[in-house]
């Protein structure tokens, strides 16, 4: 028996395959194979981004900085509204005007409007697409802190298409722990710090929000008390941006409080702020419910203040998390969600293993009793190529999806066709009389342009499954593909190899054992 | 073992009339199938929400429609076994973009005095991403077919690329024609299934027409039904031997796989019994109806020869030093 280079080659991939594909299946160190949310259980979600408050709280913090400059610089300006995603005020004094120009001529991306003394401020369009693109980014950035700070195995965080995100959150236990993944990833955790109106507050029940609106001020509602409400002005004094940290602490009464530090910027707001409004009330709002609304008894410096109210220590911790990860935007909701709990995904990998060890199992035997020897050096050649596919699956760290599971039975199918042309066309060659070792080399001759255009044109409608499939989709495409491939190399260039090892030891009176077939006169 | 031996030519082609009826009238009665009764999108098309839950015991099922009637979000939804009479699926039109607390949740308090049971999935798809996943899908088939088309062309000839492609609409016809009688769900993994059985199929019938391409230059007779039959009947054995191999996998898969395989290895079952029999009886006829003609090709093919001889003999004098 000499070995020959087909053989070697053989060789090596059926160690490399069967070197690669331990780590996987006996869960040793080693590149393994990631297996799907589908067999493994978790949450896939695709979310969608409401950009459109992007755009709305971009132009309320503008609105607030205007107006921030503006009392800075001592300027009077009266009737200051949003509206139409517009900023309106006017000027009282008309020589104040070149400061306001110098004001909004530092800042980026808008337009302003001019009618007399009365200022319109919009974005333009320019500004508005790249808002609507940030906030997108943002979010997936937002949401991948908050998940990696919960502290869960490997969640995906992942733009898709041109406005979506894609999560995917494997090792779910119960529902329970789902929800709370989604009710985080949902907190938009917008941190407003805004003035009451002290002027109207006690008329604040009475109040119509259109009325409020008339004013600048809009109506809150009590985070606790259910119709407590509060006026407060709609400009906030500062918003969540200048927030530096968070962290959960305790009051005095045990109970468990967010306690926010401010950035430079912040904090020179916010001293400057309650440093001129003492004995005013001052809200804490978040996610426009408002936390609590303490009076403000002296200039608070330094820059921290303390969201209390009513938490849970896990709810506590959970808007912790989601203040310092930043707040979203823009809301997120829920395009597609997908929820597999683990004792399904466990019931589907054993039941693919059954329908795979079983068509296996009966190819297997079918080879053999079809074609002898033959049909065995062919089922070698599935064994390898079994262990190929697992293995270049660990090594690029696929994802084995159900359907790739089922990807994998039918690769089992279709590999051994390779071998049946093969063999077909060596049986065909011996009936014609031709030498052992003739029929060897022109039957793989004669096989070879089928089995490559036949593979050829599966692999072009793998490659554009995987191009156009999602998820479990392109996780069938990914084993067929690679199915194929290993195909290529064990059934023609492996089995090939074997029999130029051992054709020399073939009887031509032995046919019957070697490739299951009786030639008349077949006793040279 | 020997099951079929090449003895002499089975004179296929002289019954092509026959099977071509037969298939004209299947993919018609396919295509009546689908634009009358049409398909049963599933929710990854249709969009939806679908719970799987799985009780200790048999599933009360009138205790479950009750429950869930008692919320507006499950109105019309229908409740099913599930593979056995353990398990449930729910299934309602309708989704919800709310994150915080969804129908998955909605259902378990629902549920909550029908039994022990345990949530196993949830799957919910809005109604933009189904109609995104459908065009998507119907693109990756377009897309596979063109790739197919150019490869076949450059590979043979434009008449096999023709037949094969329609060969394909064919197969991919009467699979989906199986697939609205029996009510099967259209979801992706179907989708999936029916692009391998697009895979599969073209794969024999590329085979089948590699031995026509191999016969038109080895088989004596310049008749192409000649041609034709003599390289589907040596054929004929592997062409048998891998449907059936696959069959066996593919059965398994459909009997032991469970039952969310369900769909996806019926309509392969479907596939490869079609496939199988139009790469054996509608491929190759068709070949012969667009007009294949062998004396034109082999006498291209001589040409070519000639020409590349020619070529050959003037290189060498050129070599040689001498014109």
């Amino acid at each position: 028996m000499k070995l020959n280079y087909r053989v070697l080659i053989f060789i090596a991939a059926a160690v490399f395959g069967l070197a690669l594909s331990v780590p996987s299946i006996f869960n040793t160190k080693g590149p393994k194979i990631t297996l799907g949310l589908d067999l493994q259980g978790g949450l896939h979600m695709l979310l969608g981004v409401d950009t459109d408050e992007a755009i709305k709280s971009k132009i309320k913090s503008l609105a607030s900085a205007i107006k921030y400059a503006a009392d800075d610089q001592d300027l009077i300006i009266d009737d200051f509204k949003i509206h139409d995603g517009k900023i309106s005020f006017e000027l009282l004094d008309k020589d104040d005007m070149p400061k306001m120009d110098a004001i909004l001529k530092k800042m980026a991306g808008i337009a302003v409007q001019k009618e007399g003394l009365k200022y319109t401020v919009s974005l333009t369009p320019k500004e508005i697409a790249s808002v609507k693109k940030y906030a997108i980014t943002q979010a997936v950035d937002t949401i991948r802190n908050r998940l990696d700070q919960f502290g869960l195995a490997e969640p995906t965080v992942a733009k898709q298409g041109k406005d979506k995100i894609l999560v995917e959150v494997p090792g779910i236990k119960t529902p329970q722990q789902e929800q709370r993944i989604r009710e985080l990833i949902a907190k938009a955790a917008h941190l407003q710090l805004m003035a009451v109106d002290e002027e109207r507050a006690s008329r604040v029940n009475q109040m119509t929000p259109a009325e409020a609106a008339k004013y600048g001020d809009v109506i809150l509602e009590d985070a606790q008390v259910p119709g407590r409400k509060y006026l407060v002005k709609e400009v906030p004094i500062l918003d969540g941006s200048m927030l530096t940290d968070a962290r959960v602490a305790f009051d005095r009464n045990n109970q468990p409080v967010i306690n926010f530090s401010l950035n430079s910027q912040g904090a020179q707001i916010f001293g400057d702020f309650t440093g001129k409004n003492v004995g005013k009330r001052l809200a804490v709002v978040l996610d426009n419910k408002v936390y609590s609304a303490p009076v403000i008894r002296e200039r608070i410096g330094g820059g921290s203040g303390q969201i209390s109210g009513g938490f849970s220590v896990k709810e506590a911790h959970d808007v912790a998390i989601a203040l310092r990860s930043g707040a979203l935007l823009a809301p997120v909701f829920m395009e597609e969600k997908r929820s597999v709990g683990p004792s399904l995904g466990a019931d589907s990998i054993k039941a693919s293993m059954i329908a795979l060890i079983t068509g296996f199992l009966a190819v297997v035997l079918f080879m053999v009793l079809y074609y002898g020897i033959a049909g065995a050096i062919a089922d070698v050649a599935l064994v390898v190529n079994l262990f190929l596919i697992l293995a270049i699956m660990a090594l690029f760290g696929a994802t084995l999806t159900l359907p790739g599971m089922a990807g994998i039975v039918l690769t089992v199918g279709m590999a051994v066709d390779a071998n049946v042309i093969i063999n077909e066309r060596i049986r065909e060659l011996l009936y014609e009389g031709k030498s052992v070792a003739k029929a060897i080399e022109q039957g793989y001759a004669n096989a070879f342009s089928a089995i490559l255009d036949a593979n050829i044109t599966t692999l072009i409608a793998a490659v554009v499954l995987y191009a156009y499939g999602t998820g479990p989709i392109k996780g069938f495409a990914i084993t067929m593909s690679i199915g194929i491939l290993a195909s290529m190399l064990t059934a023609i260039l492996g089995t090939h190899g074997i029999w130029q090892m051992v054709e020399h030891k073939i009887d031509k009176r032995n046919l019957n054992r070697w490739f299951g077939i009786k030639v008349a006169g077949g006793n040279a | 073992m020997e099951l079929f031996k090449y003895k002499k030519p089975i004179p296929l082609m002289a019954k092509a009339k026959i099977f071509f009826a037969i298939s004209v009238i299947a993919v018609l009665a396919s295509w009546a199938l689908i634009a009358f009764k049409g398909f049963n999108y599933g929710i990854d098309f249709a969009g939806g929400t679908l719970v799987q839950v799985k009780y200790e015991g048999k599933a009360p099922l009138d205790k479950v429609r009750e429950a869930i009637k008692r919320s507006k979000v499950f109105e019309g939804a229908s409740v099913n076994y599930f593979g056995s009479q353990d398990e449930i699926i729910i299934k309602v039109r309708t989704s919800s973009k709310k994150l915080g607390t969804d129908i998955g949740d909605e259902a378990r308090k629902l549920l909550a005095d029908t039994g022990k049971f345990e949530v196993r999935r949830v799957d919910m798809v809005g109604p933009k991403v189904g109609s995104e996943l459908r065009e998507k899908g119907l693109m990756a088939l377009v897309l596979a077919i063109a790739g197919i088309l150019l490869y076949v062309s450059f590979r043979f000839e434009w008449r096999f690329a023709v037949a094969s492609v329609l060969a394909l609409v064919h197969d991919i016809s009467i699979a989906m024609g199986a697939i609205v009688l029996f009510n099967v769900e259209v979801n992706l993994d179907i989708l999936a299934a029916l692009l391998t059985i697009l895979g599969y199929s073209l794969n024999d019938t590329i085979i089948v027409f590699d031995r026509i391409r191999e016969g038109l230059t080895t088989v004596k007779s310049a008749k192409l039904a000649d041609v034709i039959d003599e390289s589907v009947t040596r054929t004929l054995s592997r062409t048998t031997l891998t449907s059936l191999t696959t069959f066996f996998v593919v059965l398994t898969l459909f009997l032991m796989g469970g039952e969310i395989i369900h769909g996806f290895s019926f309509t392969l079952l479907v596939g490869i019994i079609v496939g199988t029999y139009s790469s054996i009886f509608i491929a190759s006829p068709l070949l012969m109806f667009m007009g294949f003609d062998v004396e034109k090709y082999r006498h291209k093919l001589a040409e070519k020869k000639r020409r590349e001889q020619e070529k050959e003999k003037l290189r060498a004098m050129y070599e040689q030093g001498t014109v």
